[in-house]
């Protein structure tokens, strides 16, 4: 593992696979009476949060909770830095207090990257602007590779060889999208995007996979769909003409649904725009993994703190 | 924890082999009536094996119970990892299965199942572990080679072997299910080798 976990794309197969692993292991404290584990007591995490978000952030919560680390949760909202503390000063007091790891969010891409340079504790990013969030990335692997085996083998030590991804909507503005992308082809996935032309990214062509503007051609031949949210607070332009339209063209309904496989499932990340671009019927059908994803970020969260901070740090051991 | 890769013998030049296939399987056949003798017919037991050569040991063991006296007793496993106290002393380490049997452990006479007893650390870590899945009537250790040196007030129930070991020797138990082949090495302990 490495020291930091700032890009889907630091992570090498085996590394990949080690966290899925672990953190098929650690699911099945979820459902023991004593939901905790004592392998971080003593350790403190920061959630060092300049965004809104609820469930990362109580994801991670509860992630290292249940291995008995300490969790401070610091928002920027009604802190110092609304005072005009910077992100520097801000991550070294946080870091004299004693955080041995600094789950950090940023609306800054780029910014859990800089910070790693500045403590000497693990960074974890969770969500820099447009650009990663490898965690998410993670679960969903995690819940396409549980799902797309329920009732086979053992999926542990597998990767997701051969699983055909369809990834739909705002890939411009999505870092969930650019971590799966790149998290999955690691993995051995085959990804393809689709998005209207004016929600693919421009260095489109140098991401590995496939890229569409037509959703249904793609849906017949998919394992996995995997729906991103209308981010319409990044939209400083009209992206498109009506919602309407967005959702005539690009967004997820029953019919929709039935050009799928049998045994495809539909993912989002959440939060969802019920009836933009996923429609409530199908967000609610039993194909949709919507609440296996938000347990499963538990899990994975705590595969990937234990991973980073249960053991020896290098050079220690 | 060893390694899960089989180790053909010769990668340990100058090991001696301290207890045979024959030797093993009659110790196990022992330890199997011991059981049964102990816990009035193996009502209420549960083997829990710690991976990875105990999970082995676990299940052979319930197979001669469950020919001796046709009862069958449930087999486990469960992983220590997460409560070692040695965690920070190496890299973070991959977990290993834990497998509670579905009617649990409450209420149960659960003998953990370990190939070599030494310092006493992992059973610490078991008991610790075993305390977050329920609450057994009563626990019990059985361990195919009892080495000595003891870090802890511990003790096993049933022992295949008692071996006199000195501290820098190490012991190795391999198994036809994983090693290829039944037998116990002694020999000396590899530089960096925490293992047992």
């Amino acid at each position: 593992m490495n020291r930091h976990l700032i890009s889907a794309g630091d992570l090498s197969r085996d590394d990949a696979v080690l966290i899925l692993d672990t953190a098929a292991e650690l699911a099945s404290v979820a459902g023991r009476p004593i939901r905790k584990l004592p392998t971080l007591r003593g350790m403190t995490v920061v959630n060092l949060f300049y965004e809104d978000s609820t469930r990362t952030r109580t994801s991670f919560e509860a992630a290292a909770k249940r291995l008995s680390a300490d969790v401070i949760n610091f928002s920027a909202k009604g802190s110092s830095v609304a005072k005009g503390e910077s992100l520097k000063d801000t991550a070294l007091t946080l870091e004299a207090m004693g955080a041995d790891a600094i789950v950090i969010r940023h609306p800054a891409s780029g910014a859990p990257r800089r910070l790693a340079d500045w403590i000497t504790g693990r960074v974890v990013n969770a969500g820099d602007g447009t650009h990663e969030h490898p965690t998410q990335a993670l679960l969903d692997a995690f819940t396409i590779r549980e799902r797309l085996a329920a009732g086979r083998d053992d999926p542990r030590g597998q990767a997701l060889d051969g699983v055909r991804v369809t990834i739909v909507g705002d890939v411009l503005h999505s870092r969930v999208a650019r971590s799966n992308v790149l998290l999955l082809t690691t993995l051995g996935a085959e990804v393809t995007v689709v998005a209207p032309p004016t929600l693919m990214p421009h260095a489109i062509a140098t991401w590995p996979g496939r890229a569409s503007y037509d959703l249904d051609s793609a849906l017949r031949k998919a394992d996995v769909v995997m729906m991103l949210r209308v981010q319409q607070e990044r939209m400083t332009a009209a992206y498109f003409p009506t919602v309407r339209e967005y959702r005539r063209r690009y967004g997820l309904d029953t019919d929709r649904m039935a050009l799928l496989p049998e045994h495809a499932i539909v993912m989002h990340p959440g939060p969802m725009n019920r009836g933009v671009e996923i429609a409530a019927e199908v967000a609610d059908s039993p194909r949709s993994t919507i609440v296996a994803q938000v347990a499963n970020g538990v899990t994975v969260r705590m595969a990937v703190l234990y991973l980073m901070l249960g053991g020896a740090t290098e050079g220690e051991a | 924890m060893c390694a899960m890769r089989p180790e053909p013998v010769n990668e340990f030049p100058g090991w001696k082999a301290v207890l045979t296939p024959e030797e093993i399987r009659r110790a196990l056949t022992r330890i199997s009536h011991e059981i049964l003798e102990r816990t009035h017919g193996g009502e209420g037991v549960v083997l829990l094996g710690i991976p990875t050569r105990g999970v082995y040991l676990a299940r052979r063991l319930a197979a001669r119970i469950g020919e001796f006296e046709d009862v069958p007793v449930p087999v486990g496993s469960l992983d220590v990892t997460m409560h070692r106290d040695d965690l920070r002393l190496r890299p973070a380490r991959a977990l290993q299965r834990t497998e509670v049997p579905p009617d649990g452990v409450d209420g149960k006479t659960v003998v953990l199942v370990d190939d070599v007893l030494f310092s006493g650390r992992t059973i610490r870590a078991a008991l610790d572990a075993l305390n977050d899945l329920g609450r057994p009537r009563a626990v019990q250790l059985a361990v195919l080679v009892d080495r000595g040196h003891r870090e802890l007030p511990i003790r096993a129930d049933y022992v295949g072997k008692n071996l006199p070991t000195a501290h820098r020797e190490a012991v190795r138990v391999r198994l036809a299910e994983i090693d290829g082949e039944d037998s116990v090495l002694l020999g000396e302990r590899p530089a960096k080798d925490g293992a047992q």
